[in-house]
């Protein structure tokens, strides 16, 4: 049942990627489409098809994927259903140094802007799950939230700061922070694409370890797990996951608290089957936003992330009121 | 009868110990500035006679700016100080709740899609902004009763997405728009004056004394709903004019002020701890605090860096997130 739900899944992402590639403000048929790729003549088609929606099509599909494994690997690690790089305050760290990054260097590009990203990443991150797990009843998800929504307010804050004095970072920083997938730099997706590959396989191989880590910190010490070394290498990827997918798109966020929760409904709690399906599911979530967010509103785009949080909320809401 | 004598007549001058605290800086925020100006000439000004030089700087910038800046502290504060008592939370502010993004949301719309709407409609939008996430709060989280932990959860939830439509909001109109939006959203008073001052001072000139009346209730509330039906209380009426009180005086804050997080977490908290508990001394002296807290980091953001402005929503956040992780500590056995 599992493999062929990988194989239905690796469909579903092609279909969403076809459609994805293929609609728009000018429809373009399929099989201009299939000629841009492997004829290309140089037409005002072919151009859009080869300069404009593939890129975003892939981009879409790679920052889903990575998002939706960093929030699984969160709430594995965590074993807290509200884990993910939103509540966490990665993706917002990400943001913050990135806009830093932006106001020193007069533009986003190369691979300083990644490196920032993966401090911030990892700097907020760490900084919620210390703050959370401190005292007797560990991770509670109370403490959790309230660690994230200071972090998350406090880097929210700082980042407008920057943005209230320089005109121009706010120029170039308001569509990156809505999340949106538009005019996406593919120098910068190429730089990007290597770390997430690397976190996407980190992930994948680690599905036993951190399948043993979901079942508690002591009973998989007690298995035999150097649960230190996991939890390191599990973080480590996450940053690399969520970071990326950041420098790329901005913060877009839920797709990686929702994915999760989704897949483990449809394939149970092991781990090395949730990730790759998180991967897949998170992927084609993100390309639906993604074409969603072209014909929400008639005169205007709105961006992927907007999609994401408009529907993401609700589900959070329908997470608190059957946990908490 | 003695020591209740005592501890109110330290309540009297621990309120006038904060009340001439707010009345320095508020001398401060006049005199201070890339135009100092004498004292005495600041006061003659504030009396109406002051030489033309002084006037317009006193009474048309530095004076109403600095009201504005007081009562935007002093209506999150009173906001927080009732959304912790009836929430039974001493983490909940308006911030976390959403009530802040709700107002957010609304006068970010109205400046952002009707640039006409003229100021003095700004509080009735974020009012009713702050009024719509509270209300969408309070039912998504109402099961069988309200669990603090819920409360908050669905807060944010609220908050999350008011701030993805923010975001794009921002995407949608021209950089001068979105700059002032900015500027507004980081929690500024730059630029305020009487016109702020005046459709302001309402919300909160009912809100205040409508919440001390309620504040023995107030107190019935904190020992749970049980208990607080068996003493009489008229539950769901009074918690239900409480939460609108608390909404109204974040909205209009919010909508004058923008958005300034932790104070309305920072000012009950320090009131509690200088007036303890008792709703009837904690609700003027957060007020003051409030007011105090905002009105301090305005003065400073205006001086310290001077020509720079630094918007005092930014400064509060600076100290209010060390003092969120300070009470995050202090709990963190709970």
């Amino acid at each position: 049942m599992r493999p062929a739900g990988i194989v239905i899944g690796l469909l579903l992402v092609a279909f969403c990627l076809v459609v994805s590639i293929a609609f728009g403000k000018q429809a373009i048929s399929l099989s201009e489409v299939y000629r841009s790729i492997f004829e290309f003549n140089g037409s005002r088609e072919h151009l859009i098809v080869r300069t404009v929606r593939v890129p975003r099509a892939l981009i879409a599909m790679a920052v889903g994927a990575c998002l939706a494994m960093a929030g699984a690997i969160m709430q594995a690690v965590t074993r807290n259903a509200l884990a993910g790089p939103e509540l966490f305050g990665v993706n917002q760290g990400a943001a913050f140094l990135i806009v830093i990054h932006l106001y020193l260097m007069g533009g986003v590009s190369g691979s300083s802007a990644i490196a920032y990203a993966f401090v911030g990443a990892g700097a907020a991150g760490l900084t919620v799950y210390l703050l959370g797990t401190m005292g007797a009843s560990g991770l509670t998800p109370l403490k959790l939230i309230v660690a994230g929504a200071t972090i998350n307010l406090l880097l929210g804050a700082l980042t407008q700061g920057i943005l209230v004095f320089d005109e121009r970072s706010l120029d170039t920083m308001r569509f990156w922070l809505a999340g949106s997938l538009t005019g996406r730099s593919t120098s910068l997706f190429a730089e990007v694409a290597p770390y997430m590959l690397i976190g996407v396989a980190g992930a994948l191989i680690m599905g036993r370890q951190i399948n043993l880590l979901s079942l508690g910190e002591e009973t998989a010490q007690g298995l035999g797990l150097r649960t230190g070394l996991v939890k390191a290498l599990s973080l480590l990827a996450v940053v690399l996951l969520a970071g990326s997918s950041v420098a790329i798109a901005g913060p877009i966020g839920f797709v990686g608290l929702a994915v999760p929760h989704i897949v483990r409904y449809l394939v149970g709690q092991d781990y090395r089957w949730v990730l790759p399906y998180s991967a897949l599911a998170g992927a084609a979530l993100l390309l639906t936003a993604d074409i969603a967010a072209r014909f929400i509103v008639p005169s205007q785009e709105v961006s992927a992330g907007v999609v994401t949080a408009v529907l993401g909320a609700p589900f959070l809401i329908y997470l608190a009121q059957r946990r908490a | 009868m003695e020591t209740v004598r005592n501890r109110g007549a330290s309540f009297v001058l621990v309120l006038s110990a904060l009340a001439a605290l707010n009345l320095l800086v508020l001398l401060l925020q006049i005199v201070l500035g890339d135009f100092p100006i004498p004292a005495a000439e600041a006061l003659h000004a504030l009396f109406g006679a002051g030489s033309e030089r002084f006037d317009l700087v006193v009474n048309r910038f530095r004076f109403p700016r600095a009201l504005v800046a007081f009562l935007a502290g002093a209506g999150l504060a009173l906001s927080g100080t009732i959304l912790q008592g009836i929430t039974r939370n001493p983490l909940a502010s308006p911030g976390v709740l959403g009530l802040n993004s709700g107002a957010a949301l609304a006068a970010v719309g109205c400046m952002v899609l009707a640039p006409g709407v003229p100021v003095a409609m700004l509080p009735f939008a974020a009012f009713a902004g702050a009024l719509l996430a509270a209300l969408l709060s309070y039912a998504l989280a109402w099961r069988r009763g309200l669990s603090p932990v819920r409360l908050v959860l669905v807060g944010v939830g609220i908050a999350a997405s008011a701030g993805a439509v923010v975001s794009f909001l921002l995407t949608f109109t021209d950089l001068a728009q979105a700059k002032a939006a900015v500027i507004w959203m980081s929690g500024s008073v730059y630029g305020r004056s009487w016109e702020h001052f005046w459709p302001l001072l309402p919300w909160l000139a009912v809100g205040f004394p409508v919440a001390l009346l309620l504040s023995r209730s107030l107190d019935v509330l904190q020992l749970g709903d049980s208990l607080a039906t068996g003493l009489g209380t008229k539950l769901e009426r009074v918690r239900a004019l409480l939460l609108l009180v608390a909404v109204a005086s974040a909205g209009a804050a919010v909508a004058m002020a923008g958005t300034i997080g932790f104070v309305g977490l920072m000012a009950p908290h320090l009131a509690r701890f200088i007036v303890g508990s008792m709703s009837r001394r904690l609700l003027p002296a957060a007020v003051l605090t409030g007011g105090l807290l905002v009105n301090a980091a305005d003065l400073l953001g205006r001086t310290v860096a001077a020509p720079l402005e630094i918007p005092c929503g930014i400064l509060i956040a600076l100290i209010g997130a060390p003092y969120m992780v300070y009470l995050l500590f202090k709990k963190r056995n709970q």
